[in-house]
């Protein structure tokens, strides 16, 4: 009976995820109720697999006050389906009451105490019919002896399961529960008119007329990306010294941090992979600089930076920025002038008449392709790069026995808030500070 | 539809109406069969058949390595901090905690005014974090280190939507945010002046995910919904570029590959999904027949070579990108694995639940061990599979214990 009971749960599933017409009913499942030692005994009973069957006749002997009728009190006596939550009889206040009240008196008073408090909560609340609710529960009780033992057993275990997902005890978690309501009609939230398919049709148009590329490069693309950042992924390969969430020591995190005057052979080799992972790594940027400071084609670099810090700032800085731009590296005799081809340039200055958010983009995309093809390649076989990958640490590894000893104490770190804070305050302090207690790291 | 017979020619434009709606609807359908056509054309291989030769993986055991107890209902949405360790959380009551994840210490705490907070995102710097969900907005909090100063009060509105705020993150600074909304559109904000900068038009329903590329020119992200589309939108002109619609369900997650040349989406019909984007197709799915519950949210490690999925039974499983087989299992959570990131430098992954708490996991270590005169040398602490070799075995530096026998111990 009562895995009947979880295949008629499985139905179950409250109004805005079982209207979905796409979903198929099985991906609805909720994991229920564990199974019980009771599951043990009802196995052993299989007279009692099969509700309507063993059931004794309708019983309808209560004369029962016209107003407080529901259509579901017919159904107390004769049918177990009213416990299937499949068939999704409210489980209203006035059932709780009464199944509360028959345990009462069955069990004499001895209710678990969250039960204690809620009967007395529902005494108050529905008082006025607190009569019918005695006089059912003495009722079902006094019809429930009549029933072969069996049966008895079996639909207080139904009832008992009922109330236990319907109105959970404290603490425990409600396997009803769903998250927020998702629209079933589409349309609901989104008008499906002309203009939405209209948008469809011309965005499936630009798609048709894309460039795509054969499956067999773009998947060998993946292979070689994972097979060059294999010893970099921490989750795989490990990371040295030690990974700190096992071992409680920030090492790693100290030696990889943004001012170390060595940096890890790892982050160093990185470099190499990408133009990206190059600009992406603080230091790996500086030490490009240096580079192209030798180069005398630095300007490149810091053209591309404003470029960045326009297109990510702030809406209203905008015009101010685009205007130190111009003055510094596009107007003719500018300090540090950029070499950009003439279409860019003019389609730039044009551009730069009613400046907005986007309108370097052309210009930097320019010089961001050319540091990449030119100077980028260079670098990686200068004399610079090769001494840092020389002089690069590569940490040792932690030795460590195999039974845990004393877990080591959990140094807090200074939160990014506070380093911005003292930097405004004019105290450099370095990121590169591990093990101290700072002010910051105390419980909130 | 009720038709006056008084106004025949009103009658007629609408039935003309209803008649263009049908044709536009049609229209739409067979262009979207002739894309799927097209893009068919060039897939020439399977990934798992590309990925033969590449070696496989063995199994993975995963560890939780922290458990941050403190919301006091389900957690629904989490954003690691740049430095690696700190990380922000929402959660149906309203409360939005800032926490070391190292230390397990909460740093800060806000209470917002409405419930179901569904998103929230730590800011490049680490000085402020977004939020948002059944008030439709999306706020951003900076974050003071002063104990007496209440956070709430230096709250900047931003994002305003018609409905729910899904999800919400930060572009590369501080100064833009980017969100998705119940309401079927992704919109993107000027943190400062709370200005409307983009908005992107496209979804036929909620929107309920979405995630920026790491490219170069870094001006696309893709967004998932629950009309099983994911979406790949231009930040500049608010145009759709790409759309893929293989799910069979709502989409609940999106998060691109490291390379930024596919991205990856976990669905309610308990698949996760991977797409190319220069081959334009789906190219591989995850799932398994036992597998029956809905995907919340998806992640990658930082080679890209593993997928991280919670899913609504409770579990993480984690998929081998390559060779689409499952490398482990990971039980733990007491309810819906609601929301999972891998952390900045792919040291750890986070998931929060809706048994209340946010747990930070990892993989065991396997290292080799020789008994040597009933004390244990190690020698080794690279991991490996339980059932291969490791890939790196020190040992052979002190040959005179190369004889005795090593055995395989797994770390705590």
């Amino acid at each position: 009976m009562f895995i009947f009971f979880l295949a008629a749960c499985e139905k179950h599933r409250p109004l805005p995820l079982f209207t979905k017409p796409s979903s198929s009913l099985h991906h609805r499942l909720s994991p229920c109720l564990p199974l019980s030692p009771l599951a043990h005994f009802l196995i052993l009973h299989p007279s009692a697999s099969l509700p309507a069957a063993t059931l004794s006749p309708p019983h309808r002997t209560i004369n029962l006050r016209q107003k407080h009728r529901k259509v579901s009190l017919g159904f107390f006596f004769s049918q177990t389906p009213y416990f299937w939550t499949s068939t999704r009889w409210p489980a209203s206040e006035l059932d709780y009451a009464i199944y509360l009240a028959k345990k009462n008196i069955r069990k004499q008073g001895e209710l678990m105490e969250y039960e204690k408090e809620r009967y007395s909560v529902l005494h108050k609340r529905i008082n006025h019919t607190w009569d019918f609710v005695v006089m059912q529960a003495r009722e079902q009780l006094r019809a429930s002896k009549q029933r072969r033992k069996a049966d008895r057993i079996v639909l207080e275990c139904q009832e008992q399961a009922y109330w236990l997902i319907n109105r959970p005890p404290p603490g425990v978690h409600n396997v009803l529960d769903v998250g927020l309501e998702r629209p079933n009609n589409f349309s609901a939230r989104v008008t499906l008119n002309s203009d939405y398919y209209k948008n469809e049709i011309e965005t499936s148009r630009r798609a048709l007329g894309r460039n795509r590329v054969k499956s067999s490069i773009c998947l060998e693309g993946f292979v070689k990306y994972s097979e060059q950042y294999l010893n970099h992924d921490p989750i795989m390969q490990g990371c040295l010294p030690s990974n700190p969430w096992i071992s409680d020591d920030t090492a790693h995190w100290t030696m990889n941090a943004d001012m170390v005057p060595t940096p890890t052979r790892l982050r160093v080799e990185r470099w190499s992979f990408s133009f990206m992972e190059l600009l992406e790594d603080s230091m790996g940027r500086r030490e490009f600089m240096t580079y192209l400071e030798k180069e005398f084609s630095a300007e490149n670099l810091c053209f591309w930076q404003a470029c960045e810090d326009v297109r990510h700032g702030e809406s209203s800085r905008i015009v101010e920025k685009v205007e130190d731009i111009y003055k510094n590296f596009l107007a003719p005799g500018a300090a540090r002038w950029v070499n950009i081809d003439s279409k860019t340039m003019d389609k730039t200055l044009e551009g730069i008449r009613h400046p907005h958010r986007f309108v370097m983009d052309d210009a930097q995309m320019h010089i961001y392709f050319l540091m990449k093809k030119d100077s980028y390649p260079r670098y990686l076989k200068s004399d610079l790069y090769k001494n840092m990958l020389a002089k690069a640490i590569v940490p040792q590894e932690t030795k460590k026995s195999v039974f845990p000893f004393m877990r080591r104490q959990r140094h807090s770190s200074p939160s990014p808030a506070q380093a911005a804070t003292q930097a405004e305050d004019g105290q450099a302090k370095g990121a590169g500070q591990a093990g101290t207690n700072s002010a910051g790291g105390s419980n909130a | 539809v009720q038709r006056s017979p008084l106004i025949p020619e009103m009658a007629t434009q609408e039935v003309q109406l209803n008649e263009t709606l049908a044709h536009l609807k049609t229209e739409s359908e067979t262009l979207k069969s002739k894309l799927e056509e097209e893009r068919a054309k060039l897939h020439d291989v399977e990934l798992h058949q590309v990925a033969e030769k590449v070696e496989g993986l063995g199994q993975f055991v995963m560890k939780t390595r922290r458990t941050l107890k403190g919301h006091g209902n389900k957690v629904l949405c989490m954003d690691w901090c740049k430095d690696k360790r700190r990380i922000v959380s929402s959660s149906q009551d309203g409360k939005v905690i800032v926490w070391d994840a190292f230390t397990t210490n909460k740093e800060h705490a806000v209470t917002m005014p409405c419930t179901w907070v569904m998103a929230c995102a730590y800011a490049p710097s680490g000085c402020a974090v977004a939020c948002g969900g059944l008030d439709n907005k999306c706020s951003v909090y900076p974050l003071s280190l002063d104990k007496n100063e209440n956070l709430a009060a230096k709250k900047k509105s931003v994002a305003m939507h018609t409905n729910y705020l899904s999800a919400c993150s930060f572009t590369n600074s501080d100064m833009q945010i980017l969100t998705s909304s119940g309401d079927g559109t992704c919109a993107l904000w000027d943190v400062e002046s709370g200005q409307l900068l983009q908005s992107f038009h496209g979804h036929a329903a909620d929107v309920l995910c979405l995630d920026l590329a790491p490219s170069e020119t870094g001006n696309t992200f893709v967004s998932g919904g629950c009309d099983k589309k994911a979406n790949v939108w231009d930040m500049r002109s608010g145009q759709c570029i790409q759309s893929f619609e293989t799910h069979e369900s709502d989409i609940n997650s999106v998060r691109y590959y490291p390379s930024g040349d596919a991205f990856a989406s976990g669905s309610d019909d308990a698949t996760c999904r991977l797409y190319d984007l220069r081959a334009d197709r789906e190219v591989a799915i995850y799932s398994k027949e036992s597998i029956i519950f809905g995907v919340s949210s998806v992640d990658f490690s930082l080679s890209g070579r593993l997928l991280f999925g919670g899913y609504n039974d409770y579990t993480i499983n984690v998929w081998d990108v390559l060779k689409g087989t499952r490398v482990s299992i990971l039980f733990g959570h007491e309810n819906r694995v609601s929301t999972l990131r891998v952390s900045p430098d792919g040291t750890a992954f986070s998931t929060g639940s809706w048994d209340h708490t946010l747990r930070v996991c990892d993989d065991c270590y396997f290292f080799i061990g020789i008994k040597y005169n009933q004390n244990l040398c190690t020698f080794n602490f690279t991991p490996c599979a339980p059932d291969k070799p490791p890939l790196s075995l020190t040992a052979t530096h002190l040959p005179k214990y190369s004889n005795l026998k090593k055995h395989i111990y797994r770390s705590t």
